[in-house]
């Protein structure tokens, strides 16, 4: 009963804050839509008995994630309105209809949906009597180790990347270049008095 | 009831929704967001078929496009911010060299 | 024994290619006399084959595979039997003797080097066509002399084109053309007749068509022989495709004495021999050749009898001549239609050197008119032409007597008195028209300015005449030999008359021979007898050859011309080639329209990947309904 009501509840909510944010003119309008999007998200997880995932998610993706936007919307100019000259919206309108029914039409067509069937064979069962955090882990620190260790690799190196794109004059090493870092403190003191 | 129709019917009209937003934005950090919007549904989809068939596959699964879908986010908004400082306008119509 | 074969083979081809390698280059007398060396060779050999076939002794080699595709398989095969060997032999001796003489004659050409060039690859042609064992190798050697007959005609093809009444062969390039068009349209009937045979025996070799011509019914049997005669109609000028032969005469003479008398257009003949026993079977189509046969060698012979060109004339004759020949292979005396060939290519080659010898002299001046009195200036080249044409007319004991009055015989013990009757009257009209050419040209007043000072050939060049008209003299006398080496192969023919008869027949036809001779020697020594015919009203017509070539022109050269200009114009113009270019249109504006896909805007580039993905989920959908 009350699986019901939140699905449709959550359902409803999701698919609102993703429609402002695909179609509102509003940046700001748009961030916030898709950060309440995110945690509604989280919901549905904690709904599908994936406790864990949905904390990551919010901690990931709504914390993390929505504040770099944020962030980049501090060096961009969006705080007017987006103007954007959408052209054939006809066009977009009816391929969104066409993919929209063609997918529902295969997932939802009963006769279509009684093919789907999983082929994958399953070998992770939940294991009886632990939670979801405990079993997550368990999995995730024996079988999907390689993965694991892999993705924090690509987390590392996209901190990096991040850090040196968005920096000013990183492809010059400050500790070998005393000064260098002259320059950059004098040119941030130069840039604290023009604002 | 709930089934697992249900879910795999929310997340494709969610990724469609997303679909619209990519196809339809001409802004390039709102095009973003709506790439955040396709892969969140998929991930909606992956959690609902690993809970209607015990199997944390599809946990895992989301785990992993979380974790590579924040990187993603970094790097992307790292460069955005650079051809903003270039160019000082993100707007797609205008990042075209091919005249077609 | 193969190496005879080969040598006597191949041995034109290689002085040709040899020659070729001289082409552009201003003459060199090295490729005359290697051509003439090499034919030589190739003479040498042809004779000891010919003394070595014998019997059933025959050589026959198997050069090697040509075409196996599924169950059509030819061979390059060449067979010397007594029939090839005495072709052979005649090819090579002509071809010899005229190589030496253009040595000579063509002194002065700029094209000198391609000539021999195109003269060995004729002789090898030929050779091809005599010496192949299956009707494709002949067709091949056929289509061969007929390309070198073309390349050889128009050796001066920079002359322009002049209008039907200053020359009716217009000019050298068009007398080609026409040669070569008129022989292709034999050609056709040729080749649909070796379609014919391949389709019902499954073979195109002699022997095994031969062995099994007998099992097809006398309709397929009458169609294949007509058709082969078609093909020899074109190759041997017969009526209707007749007016090619004088206007080949544009080529230069030795040219005209080899392939115009004595090989090309006997390849007719030796197709008809060849095919002796598809013939046997069919006596009707040869009825039918024989009558075609006499009616060419009457028509022939009246226009030459007012013409006034030194070359045409001669030209006729051959014509004529080879009506005679159709008239014998018609009625079924193959070895003697085989010998006249022989005979008639002796002494009508000679004709054609002697007239060159005068044409070289007289500054290529080939109006008879304006000649006159040349025997006193050209005693040689006058007593060789006297014994050439007393042979020609059938005079004893040279070798047309034997050969002309053989075929006579021949028509009259088959009971075709009308045959009879018009060869008679055609070896009257022969006699007279060559005396006429002799009595007009060597005899009489002089007809010519003083800026023509004629001289006598070269003593080398008349050296080649002479052994021609030796054997023009002599060859008669092997008459008997001639029948039972040649019989072997050959079907065995005697006509059956009583020696009475024989002697009566042998007495009139002398009688009109020497009566020709007469009229022409006694009316031309006192002035033109010409008149006569123009009194009798038919002159016109027969300077006009019958108003024939008009006839062509007007009905036949002139529609098609016309058809080709509309299917030019209007058909391949407006429909192929708008066709081909719509397409290309198409195409061109498909790849137009989709070069804007690539229009480097990132939101279009979605829209498409959009658009690809809903094109694949409809196939999925599909392919799940199904």
């Amino acid at each position: 009963m009350y699986e019901l009501i939140a699905f449709y509840l959550f359902s409803g909510l999701t698919i609102s804050m993703f429609l402002i944010v695909v179609l509102t003119n509003n940046a700001l309008y748009a961030m916030s839509a898709l950060a309440a999007g995110m945690i509604l998200i989280s919901g549905f997880f904690f709904l599908l008995n994936a406790d864990f995932l949905g904390v990551v998610q919010i901690i990931v993706y709504t914390g993390a994630v929505m504040a770099l936007y944020a962030f980049g919307m501090m060096f961009l100019d969006t705080t007017q309105d987006v103007k954007e000259d959408i052209s054939s919206s006809k066009l977009i309108y009816s391929l969104w209809v066409a993919s929209a029914l063609l997918i529902l039409v295969m997932i939802g067509a009963p006769f279509m949906s009684d093919h789907l069937m999983l082929d994958a064979p399953l070998d992770n069962p939940i294991i009886a009597g632990a939670n979801n955090p405990q079993a997550v882990g368990v999995i995730l620190f024996t079988k999907y180790l390689v993965q694991f260790e892999l993705a924090a690799v690509m987390l590392l190196v996209a901190m990096i990347a991040g850090i040196v794109l968005a920096s000013k004059k990183m492809d010059q090493s400050l500790s070998s270049n005393p000064k260098l870092e002259e320059e950059l403190h004098r040119e941030e003191f130069d840039v604290k008095d023009d604002k | 009831m709930i089934t697992l129709t249900h879910y795999l019917v929310l997340s494709a009209i969610l990724f469609t929704i997303g679909m619209v937003g990519v196809i339809r934005r001409k802004n390039l950090l709102l095009l973003f967001f709506s790439t955040e919007i396709l892969l969140n549904s998929v991930n909606i989809g992956f959690v609902a078929v690993a809970n209607y068939y015990n199997d944390l596959t599809g946990q895992m699964f989301a785990f992993f496009i979380i974790a590579v879908a924040a990187s993603e986010v970094a790097v992307g908004l790292g460069l955005l911010i650079l051809w903003y400082r270039k160019n000082g306008t993100i707007d797609l119509d205008s990042m075209q060299k091919l005249k077609g | 024994m193969e190496k005879y074969l080969y040598i006597a083979l191949f041995a034109p081809i290689v002085g040709s290619l040899f020659a070729a390698l001289f082409g552009d280059r201003p003459k060199n007398l090295i490729t005359g006399i290697a051509t003439s060396a090499l034919l030589f060779a190739s003479w040498v050999a042809s004779l000891v084959l010919l003394m070595y076939v014998d019997g059933d002794t025959i050589v026959h080699v198997r050069m090697m595979d040509w075409i196996a595709a599924g169950s059509f398989n030819i061979d390059f095969g060449f067979i010397v039997d007594q029939v090839s060997a005495i072709m052979m032999v005649t090819v090579t001796t002509v071809s010899m003797l005229v190589h030496i003489y253009s040595i000579g004659y063509m002194e002065h050409d700029k094209g000198f080097n391609r000539y021999f060039s195109y003269l060995s690859a004729f002789v090898f042609s030929m050779m091809v066509l005599v010496m192949s064992d299956n009707f494709l190798g002949l067709f091949i050697g056929w289509e061969g002399v007929g390309l070198c007959s073309w390349l050889l005609i128009s050796h001066w093809y920079h002359k322009p084109d002049v209008t039907p009444d200053i020359n009716p062969a217009i000019s050298p390039a068009w007398a080609a053309n026409e040669a070569f068009v008129m022989n292709r349209i034999a050609d056709l009937g040729m080749l649909l007749g070796i379609f014919l045979i391949y389709w019902n025996l499954g073979s195109l070799e002699y022997s095994i068509v031969f062995a099994n011509i007998g099992t097809l019914s006398t309709g397929t049997i009458t169609w294949i022989g007509i058709l082969l005669f078609i093909g020899a109609m074109g190759k041997s000028a017969q009526f209707p495709l007749h007016t090619w032969l004088a206007n080949a005469m544009e080529g230069p003479t030795p040219v005209s004495a080899l392939i115009h008398a004595a090989t090309m257009v006997t390849a007719g003949v030796y197709l008809i021999v060849r095919s002796h026993e598809i013939y046997a079977l069919i006596p009707n189509v040869g009825y039918f050749i024989a009558c075609l046969g006499a009616f060419v060698a009457i028509f022939a012979a009246s226009m030459a009898l007012v013409n006034m060109e030194l070359k045409r004339i001669i030209a006729y004759s051959t014509l004529s001549q080879l009506g005679y020949m159709f008239v014998a292979a018609g009625l079924g005396a193959y070895w003697i239609a085989l010998f006249h060939l022989m005979a008639h290519a002796f002494f009508k080659s000679v004709l054609f050197l002697g007239a060159g010898n005068v044409m070289h002299a007289m500054d290529d001046e080939r109006n008879i008119n304006k000649m006159g009195g040349l025997s006193k200036v050209m005693p040689w080249t006058m007593g060789i032409m006297v014994v050439a044409s007393t042979a020609l007319a059938g005079i004893w004991p040279l070798a047309g007597f034997f050969s002309k009055d053989k075929i006579l015989e021949t028509a009259f013990a088959e009971h075709n008195y009308f045959l009879w009757v018009m060869l008679w009257i055609g070896a009257g009209l022969t006699a007279y028209y060559s005396f006429r050419l002799i009595m007009m040209v060597f005899f009489g007043k002089k007809n010519y300015g003083d800026e023509k000072n004629p001289h006598e050939a070269y003593p080398y060049v008349l050296a080649t005449m002479i052994p021609l008209a030796i054997l023009a003299v002599i060859a008669g006398f092997f008459e008997h030999s001639f029948m039972t080496y040649v019989t072997e192969v050959l079907p065995e023919y005697y006509p059956h008359v009583s020696t009475f008869t024989f002697i009566v027949l042998v007495i009139i036809t002398m009688g009109i021979a020497l009566g020709g001779i007469a009229l022409a020697v006694v009316k031309f020594s006192k002035g033109n007898f010409d008149d006569f015919f123009k009194k009798l009203g038919v002159f016109n017509l027969l300077s006009n050859q019958y108003y024939i070539p008009k006839f062509y022109e007007e009905k036949i050269c002139k529609p098609y011309a016309a058809l080709s200009h509309f299917a030019w114009k209007k058909l391949d113009m407006k429909v192929v080639d708008a066709t081909v270019d719509f397409i290309a249109g198409v195409i061109y504006a498909s790849g137009d329209k989709a070069r804007k896909m690539q229009n480097g805007n990132l939101s279009s580039y979605l829209k498409w990947m959009v658009f690809g993905l809903i094109v694949m989920l409809l196939l999925a959908v599909f392919k799940i309904g199904m």
